[in-house]
């Protein structure tokens, strides 16, 4: 029987038409973008010519790239502990059924569903100086008044609070299923041990939950770079870029400066970036998920 | 090969026609324009634009004008630079005023000048507020005509005036009245915290056209008509930004910080701020939602009185054929006419593009209903162009940026103009000649 | 469902459970507020859009404005037609790649495998620029399929289902074939059955997240007759004269309503489809 050949090529058959749209627009842009990084943006009259490493010089002399990527940085690190911290948490109390757990499933969850567009306008509300919603708390307990998205300091903390709004809801059904899925002879040989429910969350709970941690993360990491909704619509990268994010920068340069050479160069330093997180994972978790 | 000879002997035919096709419409044979307006929404700017269509080919009937509406401002200058790059751009768009620059610099239009032949075409376009004109040429030419404009105009709470002892009929005239007026205005609660500003000059998104007010008014330019060089470290330029900054650093009558543009209408209805500084488009708005007396006025002097204008002109794109450009400008012509500026105006707020306009009957009947509608034109005399350069949208963000950062405290007036105009320096000297 | 009817050892009891509970509603009511905002907001005239008064008056009219001031019904349907179109593209492709990473041990399979997985970490957001002249090469843009084609072959996806399809025993597939059924069929009478609680979860996920998403859109589309929701409600809200929140909260509603409804009438197979699809 001819099977062996078969076999190859049924595979590659089945692959092909997935892989065809990756190879167009995953893998082909990025090289794309890698090449027309060496080149300058056309202009009118002027066409493009190759600059060498021109972009990249420009690039490590701009300070607003600077400034977007240490404000990514900081983005990061703000919403991705935070969102999965309060995803565990969320996920716990649904689990031990409080009272009105499918409201409260119900409330943490709806971030989800609704357009980060929408959402970014009703938080601009929120954050808004004298009448918004957090001067109205604040004025009740008689703190100062606070120009939220106004100030350089309190801008991109805004920034995340929406941020890990937005997504802690979503991790948390991935936790949720993943406590489900614990064993409850777990729990009751663990309580026949005498064990705290401190000592069974951290020993054998969140262990557990590992693989999901690492999913989750992986998301997160991802999110932090991907997310700039709300900035169009909150700040637009401002006050003087203290909000501008790169992917918001990318778009800037590309969609409004028209500058497609120095946003391929951008471009590239996201991937770069994106890849070094991508080896930190698999250096890190992957061998502590094994473990486990 | 035959076609093409076609092609090149109609276009010839049509080359020497174009000098008699506005005479002698009938000869020519029907000719379609399409034309790009950018509107967000739909409603009834929509229903305006494609009555004047109608309108226009029921007088012309070789002539279709075909409206497409693109969204924003922004939208629809991708989509006419993108279809002039890619083959089939619009005949004619509407476009920003400062996007000037980066149409020349992609080649995408002609001068409007070309289509001036007779006496009457160059009395049409002497016709309008050379205040508008400063953004529609360069280098010696026409390039754009103005259509929809704005300008910048204080708006006033009289019922706050009132209560503030002072005159709620008069605003304040100058830069010492606007801090005085607003001292008075700044209302504290017993905890010191502010429940009402004296004024308010918005700050996010596009503070350079704010911030143009008062370099206007302390007798400074910021860029060249050239749009090749910025002059934002000139001292009266830091001196401008100093009085902007002292406005809530020192005299404390504006909130501190980059203040939001999109709310600062919402702001002046919840009492929040008793002057607000904003477009001449807001008027229907503020007509509309204020539910105490307000007024409108002339922005207080500095040296001398100032605004920048705003919005949109006609633009003609280059790879239309003679006949749809000859079209594409009497059609232009046509909706520039001192009735139907008048109109417009009337019926969105704009400001009416010519001087002529505000002697219609119309017009003038609707000033002697609405006094506040005439405030803009009085302004225009002291207008300036807005920032316009090459790159225009990056050479804009350094000074944004600088903008921002000096109001909110981060660099000093000084050192955020000296940075910004480096930064623009930088990005403009390829264009210097 | 038996066995999580009986109380777990280490559910909170008493005053532990008192505390838990307070404090998990505390965070519930954050979370919903600009939801809770957005109704409050909606069916009151604008006046009281910073104002809560217990006693203000209801109103539809915000409705009526946000569905007068923009083609809101055309961008229903765009988003109805963009997502449907990406969903069937997403499960064909998806089940196709997946059944041959599951099933198929062939040539450079390894290397495809990782090739995929790289769309986890370059999405096609982070290739905007890039992405725009491809679709300007293909004269596309402005069209539905450009803002679906980039996600259609979907990594998430040939992941989710390869994972799936490799817990189906070999026996099954085995006796389809001895019954002569081709491998099309196999897949289509054995594997896609089998995973039907991963494609409801799977399809929740994209169609929520292409629903709203906004920055791709954003970038392709310029017209009304292309434009998603998201684009439309962005493009609706910034105009010159600054933010009605009433309006904008009411057509925020709108456009939203739609997901809403589907998950809170789905919520509960919702969660237990990802429990199934043991993505733990």
């Amino acid at each position: 029987m001819p099977r062996r050949f078969d076999v190859h090529l049924h595979g590659w058959l089945l692959l092909l038409p997935a892989l065809a749209f990756l190879a167009l627009f995953t893998h082909y842009p990025a090289i794309a973008t890698l090449i027309e990084s060496f080149y300058s943006t056309p202009r009118g009259a002027r066409p493009s010519r190759f600059v060498g490493l021109d972009n990249y010089q420009a690039l490590l002399e701009d300070p607003v790239f600077w400034q977007s990527l240490s404000n990514n940085l900081i983005f990061a690190l703000g919403t991705i502990p935070l969102s999965i911290a309060l995803a565990i948490v969320m996920a716990i109390w649904v689990n031990d059924r409080l009272a009105g757990r499918a409201w409260l499933r119900t409330a943490f969850f709806t971030p989800t569903v609704l357009p980060m567009i929408a959402v970014a306008n009703i938080w601009l509300f929120f954050f808004t100086p004298q009448y918004g919603l957090l001067e109205q708390f604040s004025h009740l307990f008689g703190f100062a008044s606070q120009n939220w998205l106004g100030s350089p300091e309190t801008a991109l903390f805004c920034v995340i609070v929406v941020a890990v709004w937005k997504e802690a809801g979503f991790f948390m059904i991935f936790y949720l299923a993943a406590l489900q899925q614990i064993p409850p002879s777990l729990a009751e040989a663990a309580a026949l041990e005498g064990a705290s429910r401190w000592t069974y969350l951290r020993r054998i709970v969140l262990p557990l939950m590992m693989p999901t941690t690492l999913f989750v993360l992986i998301n997160a990491i991802i999110n932090s770079f991907r997310l700039v909704d709300h900035i169009i619509v909150m700040t637009r990268g401002g006050p003087d870029n203290a909000t501008s994010l790169l992917l918001f920068y990318i778009y800037e340069v590309g969609f409004k400066f028209w500058d497609t050479s120095y946003a391929a160069a951008l471009t590239m330093m996201l991937l770069l970036l994106l890849a070094l997180m991508a080896m930190a994972q698999y250096v890190f978790l992957e061998r502590r998920v094994h473990y486990q | 090969m035959m076609n093409r000879l076609l092609k090149s002997a109609t276009a010839a035919a049509a080359g020497a026609l174009l000098s008699t096709a506005l005479a002698l419409p009938a000869t020519a044979q029907n000719v379609e324009v399409s034309f790009f307006y950018p509107v967000a929404v739909g409603g009834p700017i929509t229903k305006i634009i494609d009555q004047y269509a109608a309108d226009f080919q029921k007088e012309n009937p070789t002539i279709k004008v075909t409206p497409i509406y693109a969204g924003t401002y922004q939208e629809t200058i991708v989509k006419a630079l993108t279809a002039h790059k890619s083959g089939t751009p619009p005949v004619i768009s509407v476009l920003l005023s400062t996007d000037m620059f980066s149409l020349i610099d992609e080649d995408a239009i002609i001068p409007i000048d070309t289509f001036i032949k007779t006496d009457a075409d160059k009395k049409w376009l002497g016709s309008f507020f050379p205040a508008f004109m400063k953004n529609s040429q360069t280098g010696g030419k026409t390039w754009g005509v103005p259509f929809q404009r704005s300008t910048v105009v204080l708006y006033w709470n009289k019922e706050a005036f009132k209560e503030a002892g002072l005159d709620p009929n008069k605003a304040p005239a100058n830069w010492n009245e606007l801090i005085e007026f607003g001292k008075k205005l700044t209302k504290r609660d017993a905890s010191g915290n502010v429940t009402q500003w004296g004024v308010q000059v918005p700050s996010s998104g596009f503070p350079y056209w704010l911030f143009q007010t008062f370099t206007t008014q302390n007798g400074v330019e910021i860029m060249n008509q050239a749009g090749d060089t910025t002059y934002y470290d000139k001292p009266e330029v830091v001196q401008a930004l100093q009085y902007w900054v002292d406005l809530s650093a020192k005299h404390k009558v504006m909130a501190p910080g980059v203040i939001e543009w999109g709310t600062t209408p919402k702001d002046f209805f919840e009492k929040k701020a008793a002057m607000i500084y904003t477009t001449t488009g807001n008027l229907t708005n503020i007509k509309n939602n204020a539910k105490f007396d307000f007024g409108v006025a002339m922005l207080p002097q500095g040296k001398k009185r100032g605004s920048p204008t705003g919005g949109g002109n006609f633009y003609v794109f280059k790879k239309s054929t003679p006949e749809q450009q000859a079209a594409a400008v009497k059609f232009i012509q046509w909706i520039t006419s001192p009735e139907r500026a008048a109109q417009w105006g009337i019926d969105t707020g704009y400001v009416a593009v010519r001087a002529d306009a505000w002697e219609t009957p119309a017009m003038k009947k609707y000033v002697e209903g609405f006094p506040a509608a005439a405030v803009a034109r009085d302004q225009l005399q002291y207008s300036v162009a807005e920032l316009s350069t090459h790159e225009n949208q990056r050479v804009t963000k350094a000074l944004n940026d600088g903008l921002q950062a000096a109001l909110t405290g981060a660099k000093t007036p000084e050192q955020a103009m000296k940075d910004s105009q480096a930064e623009a320096a930088r990005i403009l000297r390829p264009y210097k000649k | 469902m038996n066995a999580a009817e009986r109380p777990h050892p280490f559910e909170p009891r008493g005053f532990a459970r008192v505390v838990d509970t307070v404090a998990a509603w505390t965070l519930a009511i954050l979370w919903a507020l600009p939801l809770l905002y957005a109704v409050w907001t909606a069916f009151h005239p604008s006046e009281y859009s910073a104002r809560f008064e217990l006693l203000a008056p209801l109103t539809l009219e915000n409705f009526a404005k946000a569905w007068e001031a923009a083609p809101f019904a055309r961008y229903f349907l765009n988003t109805v037609m963009l997502v449907t179109l990406i969903l069937i593209c997403q499960f064909v492709l998806c089940t196709l790649a997946a059944y041959a990473f599951a099933r198929y041990r062939f040539w450079g399979s390894e290397i495809a495998f990782f090739l995929v997985l790289l769309q986890l970490m370059v999405m096609p957001e982070i290739l905007i620029v890039e992405n725009y002249r491809t679709m300007s090469v293909l004269g596309i843009l402005d069209s539905i399929p450009s803002i679906a084609l980039p996600y259609v072959a979907s990594a998430f996806g040939i992941f989710l289902l390869r994972q799936t399809f490799k817990t189906v025993p070999r026996e099954l597939d085995d006796a389809a074939r001895v019954e002569g059924a081709s491998a099309l069929q196999v897949l289509m009478k054995v594997y896609v059955p089998l995973a039907k609680p991963i494609y409801l979860a799977y399809g929740l996920v994209s169609v929520s997240f292409h629903w709203n998403n906004f920055l791709w859109p954003l970038v392709v589309t310029n017209s009304v007759s292309a434009r998603p929701l998201t684009v439309g409600l962005q493009v609706f809200s910034s105009t010159d004269q600054g933010i009605d929140w009433s309006i904008i909260t009411a057509a925020t509603l709108m456009t939203s309503a739609p997901l809403l409804l589907a998950f809170l009438l789905f919520q509960r197979q919702f969660v237990q489809s990802f429990m199934r699809a043991g993505i733990r």
